[in-house]
């Protein structure tokens, strides 16, 4: 657990493309790593490599001492957790049930009810992101914030040691997404390995203690946001010039666009 | 809306009772005047009770030959699609998804035409399921030719393969029906239960415990579609594997369902959909309620099928798309709000 979630020479590919062409990084455990780069380069299909959504064409995906694609379904999601972007569905489930989801890999078939360990983490979970007092609201009459928290809820119901978001941010407001990622940084300080693509760069050098950088299919970068984010990375790998400036309290980079001259 | 351990086992046993009631009850539905206790006395003098027959042999084979195995028969078909349909829409994700809208039924039909026509009656399940089967596969066929697995990928196979379906179907009536035949079999198709008996009744409740009472175990794996394939496979559950042992035995369901009862449609839309307004979408819940509601419901309208106009029966698949139909409409309509 100690070592994190470590990707060794990772290839995927589909086809005559190659989606990831020998991706080497690392999202170390008690931290918050964050995945960018630019639109098809890579991060989800890297985030699914990991939980074995995806095959692997050569490479590694470990998490401590497990094969992490390789290893049982159930196995795996006893200890590993994912959240995507949310999308529209049509779910009648109460809060509380959407967070009870996260309990599967621990109940077996024949259960007819959750056991006291179930409640116990699924209070645990709602009270984790605030939503206790929206327990028995319907899922599809919450904000799509509310909603976002509650899949967030929902993987920490597994009590997982490994968290992955797929830009779990996206869609939500500024309050809801600041909200949210201040979250994953508590479960990180509390021990838990955070792995998270974003693509508000602003965002994830305020939160991240690590960033990864993907562009077509290659790792160019990983390190602390200051030593990632640079004018000449941004220009390499987003094709924008942009000043990169310290925030006036945390030091953190800020990033400004310059804009295009005419 | 989430139910407690002991408002379950209260809404399970009520709904037995119901069913149980309902049963006794169509059975007196008829031209004979019959009183349910006469149908209590000789259904347990049948099973082995220590009850004296007490009505006439005329009366107990109205009773017992006639009346309670097409009861049965409908109770059995209404729990077993209203099944699949549960299935089907946890399944793709589709609150419109149904063995119709799949396919399957006008593949189990075209199947069942097929045997009956060849001058093997008694060998039309086969053909239900082997036409089932064979439109399930093309269905999924089609829909990875067409891309992958999404819902709408998989409803657009499924209405192509319907309507290849069912114009074999009318050009092997046309081609060769004759007479009677013509007008039996088109009944049948509409969705009737007309003239089933104990035979039918056996295979269909046999289809019903030994397919759809396991099916019921899938609860908890298929609550975890709720949020999509990803979400599923991260919560431990083998996708590719539980869709496909769902899908097969849902194949072979509808076929041993249609094989019996014909097309009756819509049962599998909308039962899941009234269902799952009173008790939530938790599977270990939602699809044994189902399968009560679908018996209960099927028992009524098959008993209204024979009784409104008698002499003259309607076939049960046009009642149910009269009442269906409204309800259908209304799900588009929210599931238009939703999206």
């Amino acid at each position: 657990m100690s070592a994190g979630l470590v990707f060794s020479e990772v290839v995927v590919r589909a086809g005559q493309s190659t989606l990831l062409d020998g991706v080497t990084c690392v999202a170390r455990a008690g931290r918050l790593t964050g995945l960018i780069g630019p639109n098809g380069a890579g991060k989800s299909t890297l985030m699914r490599a990991a939980l074995g959504l995806v095959a692997m064409d050569s490479g590694s995906i470990r998490f401590g001492d497990a094969d992490l694609p390789a290893m049982p379904r159930r196995d795996r999601a006893q200890m590993s957790a994912f959240v995507e972007q949310s999308g529209a569905s049509e779910v009648h489930l109460s809060a509380r049930e959407v967070v009870m989801l996260g309990r599967i890999p621990f109940q077996s078939v024949w259960q007819s009810t959750a056991g006291p360990q179930d409640d116990v983490a699924v209070d645990a979970a709602l009270a984790a992101v605030g939503m206790t007092g929206f327990a028995e609201r319907q899922y599809q009459t919450l904000s799509g914030g509310e909603q976002q928290r509650l899949q967030v809820a929902r993987a920490l119901a597994q009590q997982p040691q490994l968290l992955i978001l797929d830009e779990p941010t996206n869609h939500l407001d500024v309050h809801a997404q600041l909200s949210i990622l201040n979250l994953l940084r508590q479960r990180a300080q509390a021990g838990a390995t955070v792995f998270l693509a974003l693509h508000d760069l602003n965002l994830a050098a305020a939160f991240c203690d690590e960033l990864v950088v993907l562009h077509h299919g290659r790792q160019v970068a990983q390190g602390s946001p200051q030593a990632v984010l640079t004018p000449a990375l941004l220009a390499d790998v987003y094709a924008v010039k942009a000043s990169v400036l310290a925030h006036p309290h945390s030091g953190r980079p800020m990033i400004a666009y310059d804009l295009p001259s005419d | 809306m989430s139910l407690t351990r002991g408002p379950r086992i209260a809404l399970g046993a009520g709904l037995w009772a119901l069913l149980l009631a309902s049963v006794v009850l169509a059975v007196t539905f008829g031209p004979a005047d019959i009183a349910p206790q006469e149908v209590w006395q000789t259904i347990g003098h049948h099973i082995g009770l220590p009850m004296e027959s007490p009505v006439t042999r005329l009366r107990d084979a109205i009773i017992w030959e006639l009346r309670l195995p097409r009861v049965l028969v409908a109770a059995g078909i209404g729990a077993g699609l209203a099944l699949c349909g549960a299935i089907m829409q946890a399944l793709t994700r589709n609150p419109l998804a149904d063995p119709y809208l799949l396919g399957l039924s006008s593949g189990a039909s075209f199947g069942a035409v097929v045997f009956l026509l060849a001058g093997a009656a008694l060998l039309m399940p086969i053909g239900a399921f082997l036409g089932a089967g064979a439109a399930m596969a093309l269905t999924l066929l089609i829909t990875r030719l067409l891309g992958g697995a999404t819902p709408s990928r998989a409803i657009l196979a499924g209405i192509a393969i319907s309507a290849l379906a069912a114009a074999g179907t009318s050009f092997l009536i046309f081609w060769s029906a004759t007479g009677d035949s013509y007008r039996e079999i088109l009944s049948w198709l509409m969705g009737s239960l007309s003239g089933t008996g104990w035979g039918d009744a056996g295979i269909v409740l046999s289809a019903v415990v030994f397919l759809g009472v396991p099916m019921l175990v899938s609860g908890r794996s298929l609550d975890a579609f709720a949020f999509g394939d990803a979400a599923a496979a991260t919560l431990g559950i083998d996708v590719a594997q539980l869709r496909w042992v769902l899908l097969a035995a849902t194949a072979l369901l509808t076929g041993a369902l249609v094989a019996i009862g014909g097309a009756i449609g819509f049962v599998g839309l909308i039962i899941p959909h009234v269902v799952r307004l009173g008790t939530g979408s938790r599977h270990r819940v939602l699809l044994p309620v189902t399968m009560l509601v679908g018996a209960i419901f099927m028992v009524w309208t098959d008993t209204a099928a024979r009784s409104l106009f008698s002499p003259r029966e309607l076939p049960v698949g046009i009642i149910t798309a009269l009442l269906g139909a409204p309800i259908f409409l209304l799900v588009l309509l929210r599931y238009r709000r939703v999206t």
